[in-house]
């Protein structure tokens, strides 16, 4: 696994993933400066991480989607290369117009740090090979804006194409409104582009990857990406 | 030449800030308020010169940065 962690100005979370990557495949991430405008060579991985890059101005993402890298971002996940969006950048990849719709404030208006349950919905698929459809997993979320939303039509072919991946549900696996914390559009928490290729999730699976921590729930994620690259 | 492009949510976008402010213009018991959208104002100076081009510029300016299409409509104006 050649990973590449973009850091933006305000992203916080490159560390902790980075610090995933290197548990899970023994490989150090490349950090890759925000203004830089090509990749380091062989990198199979690209991860946008969590944070508040720019500050959130204007909106959350908008800023850093059009900063000079996100240019190579795109010609990697063109050329089918994995892209990993967590958190902010989830927000990054909606705002870079790499996925659809859009992530709104949070309908009840606060921000959420808490652990949330994800029900996996398939296992075909580079992010999620090592879990099974129907898994739940507890993950922590940490935002104010991961409410997704998009039009009827993005929707309809997002669940009829199977791209919705993770689902905030109930600790038994069942979507229930009570359980959708932030009230994001049939609770998706994390989608896949049209290849496969490009995920973003608002929940951090990177920070239950150490059992000194607690869960270790996020490492089938990594895993998964691991065993894909592996083979490839 | 000053030039304002107005930025608002489309209809049926939820708006939960303009959800807040209304509770809170009604709770100040300011009368006869049925709803609240919230939006954003850029005042835009440009370097003088065609007005259509600025429009153009503009509208560029709004399509690829200031609005997300995805959920807002904008509104360009130049102004002087």
């Amino acid at each position: 696994m050649n990973a590449a962690v973009v850091l933006f100005p305000g992203s916080n979370r490159e560390g902790d993933v980075a610090s995933a990557i290197k548990r899970i495949s023994g490989k150090t991430a490349n950090i890759v400066w925000h203004a830089d405008s090509e990749l380091p060579s062989g990198t199979d991985l690209v991860v946008l991480p969590g944070g508040f890059s720019y500050g959130d101005y204007l909106r959350c993402g908008a800023i850093a989607a059009r900063a000079p890298i996100m240019n190579a971002v795109r010609a990697h996940a063109e050329r089918g290369g994995l892209v990993l969006g967590i958190c902010n950048g989830f927000q990054i990849l909606c705002e870079a117009q790499l996925l659809p719709g859009v992530l709104q404030r949070n309908a009840k208006l606060r921000f959420m740090c808490k652990e949330v349950y994800l029900r996996v919905e398939r296992s075909d698929t580079p992010y999620t090979r090592r879990y099974n459809a129907g898994d739940v997993l507890k993950i922590p979320v940490a935002h104010g804006e991961g409410n997704y939303t998009a039009d009827k039509e993005t929707i309809e072919r997002l669940e009829g194409d199977g791209r919705v991946l993770f689902r905030y549900v109930s600790p038994e696996g069942k979507t229930d409104a009570a359980w959708n914390y932030n009230g994001a559009t049939n609770a998706i928490a994390g989608i896949l582009s049209e290849k496969l290729n490009v995920l973003g999730l608002m929940p951090h699976p990177e920070n239950h990857v150490d059992p000194a921590i607690g869960p270790t729930d996020g490492r089938g994620l990594f895993e998964s990406i691991k065993s894909v690259l592996e083979a490839a | 030449m000053k030039a304002r492009v107005t930025v608002t949510l489309k209809n049926g976008v939820l708006d939960p800030q303009g959800k807040a402010i209304e509770g809170a213009l009604k709770s100040l018991g300011i009368e006869g308020v049925e709803s609240v959208r919230q939006g954003k104002v850029f005042e835009i100076e440009l370097a003088d010169g065609d007005k259509a081009k600025a429009e153009a510029a503009l509208k560029a300016a709004a399509d690829k940065l200031l609005a997300n299409t995805v959920i807002e409509n904008y509104r360009v104006e130049v102004l002087s």
